[in-house]
């Protein structure tokens, strides 16, 4: 029986597994510098990262620390006992033949992720959290025409914790939310960098179709290879749509591992089910299993900064702003802490530290190549900025001369004085401009008297540019309207 | 008797205070040795390398420190090193082909111990491959022979080191044990061999066998010796979380003469059928010795002692199955090129691996897979616990517990190699103290058919000071330790 695929009503179920490098100073088990970005092949390397025979792993407490700290900001158990084993498999950048990981017994579990999608807050279980480490790396190459295969040790042993995903998520756009939000999360608590593009955070999915009323399930697909938030969504959205046609077509679905190839826009088979690994996990033996004392668990959970989502709510429940802004002023940590120390106690100043937040000092920290968390003005000095505006010594384009000229370290007024930036009050130059303005454009000045009172937006414009733009708004306006009337 | 002679058959207490008082000098004693390496080497094979060179300048440095004040219990005593512990100036190759040439980055740390007490290094002592035997048979480049009979088997996998202290081609030697491979060979030569309760010395650098169970203790002539080097090795290492932060006593300190107030077990479980009739007299002459000097012998039972030995072959080949899996042609040691990488594997492994060393592989990566984990691995640890408690129950009786090293005295050489399972008999008695992880030493116990027998104390975990006291009081009331092999 074949039925078109619009007779069928279909539910995509979505689980993703988040491999996230932990952000620490050294490796898992050595000393050897876990920043090896940039650094030459194999010179971040010890004995113990290289596998070199009779070399023994030893715990980096700070990893561990980092990987109950993501628990905790998921809202997992911390379980009293857990302990690490071996999950073996032979490939060249695994140097010891087995990756330390966790099975049975992970750091954390039983945690949730809320996150916002188009609109719709949605919650997804949070199966567990464990660490392990990474592997190295291949480089393939040409050399004289024979195709070799070289192995870089620097990113061996990096700490790496896995977040996996209860199969809650019933969309690829809710996937990507659901990443977008567990990624601000882990960035939010320094837990990763969650940077994608140097494989800090890297996704696979489990992706099943059925239809509403369950009389055709399908398989479940594990989609790997996704190196972007959008590869995840189109993979998923191709995943979808595949699995959707063959179901409709009476067709099966082989439970299987797809990988996703970006540039074709399609995912391809990878392994069956029958061919999977047999990973012989059994327990690390030369680390002791981990004891985690509550009052660590307590302590750790004391010092998590407050998460997106709570500080999103504060920053609209506190200072009035709309949920847009809010949501850009949290979306990093960085910037949120930037914004509340420019607030400081003036709090009925932040709708307006806002704005010129997000509009004036975010286009200058582009128009200078700034990166996300280095600010060109200080948070102090955007506050006294607006201050002068609220009080009328400054006016907008004043402002925005004033943000472009600041210097570290200096006073916004004394600077405004400077550069001469403050507003001009003196009617007398006012009205010498406004005369001006009013002489050189009869035509607005006959709307405006015609009845368009909302010419004098225009007049105003062109008045404050004839003052050098220092002409205070309030007044050009009582200076103009005492003129139009006479 | 020669001079060399002299200084070959000194404790390393006596040559202590012979070097302190200058009557010779660590190079002399060095030389001694060496010469005497030269001189049997050829009918022993104890050593996969000899090290003249490093031996040299460690004992003339040896000498310079003596000469300021600056010694240490070891400074300037000659000692031979199982070649599984990772050395920077010799190679490293666990007596397989697979690490034939390879030469280790780092010092394993009970090696940079030794090093800085001022030890001299003569050379790199045989071993089973990988540790992986009872023999030392297995060794991928000769088998070692027993200076009693160069017909025998000197035991294993220690054999190296065993065979080279009880010729005297050092004054101590270092060893592993994972199921015996120090105090079996110790009883199959006829010298002290300890293995110390798991976590009191580190194995980083020790390649590894099986994790759980592996460790380093020392081989001498006497107990008093062991106490000595014991102190030298053990305590806390950062670099081996397995290791114990537990302060290190004066093991010499604690050795004693009497046995007055000292409980002896005695498990009826340690006799097999089978067992040497010489063994079983030795045993029990010793038994009759220690109520002698004093002890209270008391039966104690361990009744799952029986279960040790299948418990240990699941338990040790898991283990090693995933330690050996580093050993890929990759990045070190023997490699052969193929088209692919799994050829690649396939070839370098099988060239590269003896045949003890994959059936190990094999049982341990059986005993892991999906689907019979439960039934062998999880199984084998929970009986694993039970003989840690069949222990635990008796040492609340007892102080002690006496046994024989292994039901046999040295076989022939060739005897077992084609027999996996009589070869693994021969560590019956040595298992059990691994999977729980207490203490053992095997010290002479006397003769059968010609052939030292091994008398096995075995204490209470980090309770080496009582154990090395008994054992101690035992040796000074016997004549063993002063009888040698007639080595031409
Ligand atoms: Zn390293």
């Amino acid at each position: 029986m074949t039925l078109a695929a619009t007779e069928l009503e279909f539910r995509t179920v979505i689980g993703l597994e988040v491999h996230a490098q932990v952000l620490t100073q050294s490796k898992m088990f050595c000393s050897c510098s876990a920043e090896y970005a940039s650094a030459p092949p194999n010179t971040h390397v010890c004995q113990v990262c290289m596998g070199l025979p009779g070399a023994l792993p030893v715990i980096n407490r700070s990893a561990i620390e980092s990987v109950i700290r993501t628990g905790l900001a998921l809202g997992c158990t911390i379980p009293p006992y857990c302990k690490l084993d071996r999950k073996n498999y032979f490939y060249p950048d695994l140097p010891k033949g087995y990756q330390v990981s966790q099975y049975d017994l992970p750091l954390c579990v039983d945690g949730q992720l809320t996150f916002t999608s188009e609109g719709v807050e949605k919650t997804a279980g949070i199966t567990r959290v464990h660490i392990e480490e990474d592997t190295g790396r291949l480089l393939h190459r040409d050399e004289g025409g024979a195709s070799v295969s070289l192995v870089d040790l620097n990113r061996s042993g990096v700490p790496l914790m896995e977040i996996v995903g209860e199969p809650d998520l019933t969309s690829p756009v809710e996937a990507r939310d659901y990443l977008i939000a567990l990624r601000q999360i882990l960035r939010y608590i320094g837990a990763s960098t969650g940077n994608m593009e140097e494989g800090a955070f890297r996704c696979d999915a489990n992706i099943s179709t059925r239809t509403a009323d369950g009389s055709i399930v399908g398989e479940k697909v594990e989609i790997k290879n996704m190196n972007s938030f959008r590869a995840v969504e189109r993979a998923l959205i191709y995943e979808e749509e595949r699995q959707r046609k063959l179901l409709a077509a009476g067709e099966s679905i082989p439970q299987e591992t797809r990988g996703w190839v970006d540039a074709r826009g399609v995912t391809v088979s990878q392994r069956t089910k029958e061919s999977a690994h047999d990973y012989r996990y059994f327990p690390e033996p030369d680390l002791p299993p981990l004891t985690i004392e509550a009052s660590f668990v307590d302590s750790v959970q004391a010092a998590l900064p407050e998460l997106p989502a709570a500080r999103k709510a504060r920053f609209i429940e506190s200072f009035g702003l709309g949920a847009s802004d809010a949501e850009l002023l949290t979306l990093e940590r960085e910037t949120a802490d930037y914004f509340e120390v420019a607030v400081g106690s003036t709090t009925d100043r932040a709708r307006q530290i806002s704005n010129w937040l997000l509009n004036d000092v975010f286009g200058l920290q582009r128009e200078r190549g700034l990166p996300f968390d280095a600010f060109p003005i200080e948070a102090q000095q955007l506050n006294q900025i607006v201050e002068l505006v609220e009080a009328g010594d400054l006016t907008g384009s004043g402002a925005k001369s004033l943000l472009a000229g600041i210097e570290p370290g200096e006073n916004a007024r004394a600077v405004a004085e400077r550069l001469n930036l403050l507003a001009v009050g003196d009617s007398d130059v006012i009205r010498a401009a406004a005369l001006e303005t009013l002489t050189a454009n009869p035509a607005a000045v006959a709307d405006y008297k015609g009845g368009k009172k909302a010419a004098i937006g225009r007049l105003m414009g062109d008045t404050i540019r004839a003052t050098g733009g220092r002409g205070r708004p309030d007044t050009v306006r009582a200076i103009l309207e005492e003129l139009l009337s006479e | 008797m020669s001079v060399g002679s002299e200084l070959t058959g000194l404790t390393i207490a006596q040559a202590r205070d012979l070097l302190d008082a200058k009557e010779f000098s660590a190079v002399e004693l060095t030389q001694a040795h060496l010469e005497r390496i030269e001189r049997l080497e050829p009918a022993l094979k104890c050593h996969i390398e000899i090290t003249p060179d490093v031996a040299l300048a460690q004992a003339t440095a040896a000498d310079r420190a003596i000469g300021d004040g600056d010694q240490s219990p070891l400074t300037g005593i000659p000692t031979s090193l199982k070649d599984v512990l990772c050395t920077v100036d010799s190679h490293t190759t666990a007596g397989s082909q697979i690490l034939k040439g390879y030469r280790s980055a780092y010092d394993a740390t009970v090696v940079s111990k030794l090093r800085s007490a001022g030890a001299v290094f003569v050379g790199k002592g045989n071993t089973d491959e990988f540790a992986m035997g009872s023999s030392t048979e297995n060794s991928s480049f000769f088998p070692t022979h027993n200076p009693w009979d160069i017909d025998r088997v000197p035991g294993g996998s220690s054999g190296g080191p065993a065979a080279a202290v009880a010729a005297a081609e050092a004054m101590f030697g270092l060893g592993s044990d994972t199921g015996g491979s120090i105090r079996q060979p110790a009883g199959f030569c006829g010298v002290v061999g300890l293995k110390p309760t798991y976590g009191r010395v580190s194995r980083f650098g020790l390649i590894a066998f099986a994790s759980s169970l592996d460790q380093i203790g020392p081989f001498t002539r006497t107990v008093e010796d062991a106490a000595i080097v014991l102190e030298a090795i053990a305590g806390h290492d950062s670099k081996d979380s397995t290791s114990s932060p537990r302060d290190v006593p004066s093991f010499r300190g604690s050795l004693r003469t009497d046995l007055k107030g000292v409980r002896i077990g005695v498990a009826e479980e340690y006799s097999v059928s089978g067992m040497e009739a010489g063994v079983e007299t030795a045993v029990a002459n010793a038994i009759e010795q220690l109520a002698l000097l004093g002890a209270e012998i008391v039966p104690v039972s361990l009744p799952h002692t029986r279960y040790a030995l299948s418990t240990y072959y699941i338990t040790a080949p898991a283990e090693a199955s995933a330690n050996l899996a580093r050993f890929d042609g990759v990045r070190f040691g023997h490699s052969v090129d193929a088209p692919t990488i799994k050829e690649m594997y396939e070839r370098t492994r099988g060239e590269g691996f003896g045949s003890e060393v994959k059936r190990r592989i094999m049982l341990g990566t059986y005993a892991l897979s999906s689907g019979y984990y439960d039934a062998y691995y999880v199984k084998a640890q929970k009986v694993r616990t039970l003989i840690k408690q069949d222990f635990d129950r008796a040492f609340e009786q007892v102080d002690v517990i006496v046994a024989p090293t292994s039901p046999t005295t040295a076989f022939r050489i060739g005897d077992r190699i084609d027999d996996p399972y009589q070869m693994y008999l021969a560590d019956v008695f040595t298992i059990p103290a691994n999977m729980a992880g207490i203490p053992g030493i095997s010290v002479p116990g006397g003769f059968s058919n010609d052939m030292p027998v091994g008398l096995q104390f075995l204490g209470q975990s980090f309770d080496e000071a009582t154990l090395l006291a008994v054992a101690h009081a035992y040796e000074q009331s016997q004549p063993w330790v002063t009888m040698t092999p007639a080595l031409q």
